[in-house]
């Protein structure tokens, strides 16, 4: 029991059983153990002659960034384009694969357990694979362009869009969709006057979401050669042009900055 | 009567007389029929602007059948020390950067929190969150590698950065709507700043920051698969290599591995979680 008793006999309040106790300092025993080892690991793999200069080269990269070369700005309204049709495009695709993938993926839509399991191991592969992987596969297959980067971002946002709107699938009211099937509807039918109205306005919110969220990817798809302004920012960076990366991250924080502004915007007037 | 009343009794008849449609998405007819050119135009614009090559995509066709075959057969073997090296240095960067994040989120969290820190605090822990959380971990990577060399303690870094920017943001909006009673009734016994955070913040927001930092954790294995492209360390450069080389059957088989652990991560903080809260 929590309560023991003192030597002069009164009760003494603990919060912990000994038992108690004791398990939770052998716990960060262990975690403090498996930490310091795994810092040896990164310690041991480091050139620390290169880490002791960080300061000298950071303030020296600062001082090449530092006066932007604004002109350069002309040269990426194409690219940026090219980034925003990327997000946009590849979102569109996505969200048109992820419908029908989260309708077989929720418990209460699925025609089949055995669906169901497919759906969900869809959703976690393109889930735990980052953007950047995928156009790096992609742009091998279909040669570097916009083209790799749209579909990179279209599989990236079928498990995200799709998980997310399975679970809102599974957390509909019952009642809409026993109503439309007491009239006789079809499998169908009930899906699309019962269920479909319900998740409408969270389909829509998730969708805008993911599209923020792929703003922000496809500004650095094109270091693997995917199009959009990360060829520019790969081109800068090669060429050693801090000037222009200055521009080229500016130009990124505004945009997220306003997509990111958007995006909250029409959320906050669906939902 | 408004306009709204009007529309609504309109539709009322209609559907007594059996011509019943159901409620559009957007209300207001003017700005759906908006919504709906204005896409059309911007979709015109942009297919007509991306430029494919049609020649090169049909040529990685061939290419499309072999990796989908690398994926029925992967090979684990040929390259296992490079992929086993890699996993490793993956996970040690997952874990160290999580924990060393997690210790730095927590001061700038209670900074960011408007109801118990003052406003030019405010502003600096506001500040760091949003310049963490607006670039891209590969973008910082880049940065930190010029910095700190190649190698895993530039990936940390940059781990260990980004979780800063999604920890403090998701403590301190998790502090600003605890429950403030529990705060005063601490304050009233005459608890210093320190004593009130202890006794009455941190049991509050505890099972949440415990929540969220296993979700960081699964978050930044993923991240640091990607970061390796820029030199930063960890599985991420094995990919990279193996892609480069055309070896599709060893990138098939760091891709599964990938979605493994991530599978596994996912399960365990599903589980954490529950047992937190």
């Amino acid at each position: 029991m929590p309560v023991s008793t003192s030597s002069q006999g009164l009760p003494v309040w603990r919060r912990r059983t000994t038992r108690a106790q004791w398990l939770q300092y052998v716990a960060w025993l262990a975690g403090i153990s498996l930490f310091l080892l795994c810092w040896k690991t990164i310690s041991d793999n480091t050139m620390w002659v290169f880490v002791e200069d960080a300061g000298r080269q950071g303030s020296d990269l600062i001082s090449r960034m530092m006066p932007p070369r604004w002109e350069y700005a002309n040269v990426l309204w194409k690219p940026m384009w090219d980034t925003l049709n990327i997000a946009t495009l590849g979102t569109l695709i996505g969200i048109m694969m992820a419908f029908p993938v989260a309708f077989l993926a929720a418990r209460n839509t699925t025609p089949h357990p055995l669906v169901r399991s497919v759906a969900l191991m869809v959703i976690v592969a393109s889930r735990s694979i980052n953007s950047l992987i995928w156009a790096m596969l992609l742009v091998t297959i279909l040669g570097p362009g916009v083209l790799a980067g749209i579909i990179a971002i279209a599989l990236r946002s079928i498990g995200f869009v799709g998980k997310l709107l399975y679970e809102a699938i599974e957390e509909i009211h019952p009642t809409p969709v026993e109503a439309i099937s007491a009239t006789g509807a079809s499998r169908m039918q009930v899906m699309n006057y019962g269920v479909l109205p319900q998740v409408m306005p969270a389909f829509a919110g998730i969708s805008v979401y993911r599209w923020d969220i792929n703003i922000r990817e496809s500004t650095v798809l094109g270091l693997v050669g995917a199009g959009g302004i990360g060829l520019q920012l790969n081109a800068s960076i090669n060429s050693l042009a801090w000037d222009q990366v200055s521009v080229i991250f500016l130009m990124i924080f505004v945009t997220v900055l306003v997509s990111e502004w958007i995006s909250a915007r029409v959320r906050h007037a669906i939902i | 009567m408004n306009a709204a009343d009007s529309l609504a009794e309109r539709r009322q008849q209609a559907a007594k007389q059996g011509q019943w449609r159901r409620l559009p998405l957007i209300q207001d007819s003017r700005l759906r029929w908006g919504i709906v050119i204005a896409t059309v135009v911007y979709l015109i614009l942009a297919l007509s602007t991306v430029d494919v090559n049609w020649a090169r995509v049909a040529e990685g066709a061939g290419r499309a059948v072999n990796f989908l075959g690398a994926f029925m057969q992967p090979d684990f073997v040929s390259r296992q020390k490079d992929i086993v090296d890699g996993l490793l240095e993956s996970l040690t960067m997952t874990l160290t950067s999580t924990v060393i994040g997690v210790l730095l989120a927590i001061p700038v969290g209670l900074g960011a929190a408007r109801n118990i820190s003052p406003l030019p605090i405010y502003f600096v822990c506001r500040s760091i969150i949003a310049v963490s959380r607006t670039f891209q971990e590969i973008i910082i990577a880049i940065l930190f590698v010029v910095m700190f060399g190649f190698g895993p303690l530039a990936g940390m870094i940059t781990l260990a950065f980004a979780t800063i920017g999604f920890m403090a943001k998701l403590l301190a909006e998790d502090i600003e709507d605890l429950d403030w009673r529990q705060v005063e009734a601490v304050r009233a016994t005459g608890a210093s700043w320190l004593q009130t955070i202890n006794q009455a913040v941190q049991p509050q927001v505890m099972p949440r920051l415990i929540g969220l930092s296993v979700y960081r954790l699964d978050i930044n294995f993923r991240e640091s698969a990607v970061i390796g492209i820029v030199g930063a360390g960890g599985i991420g450069a094995t990919l990279n290599t193996s892609i480069s080389r055309y070896e599709y059957d060893t990138s098939a088989a760091i891709l599964l591995i990938i979605i493994a652990i991530v599978l596994l991560c996912e399960y365990s903080s599903s589980h954490v979680r529950r047992w937190t809260q």
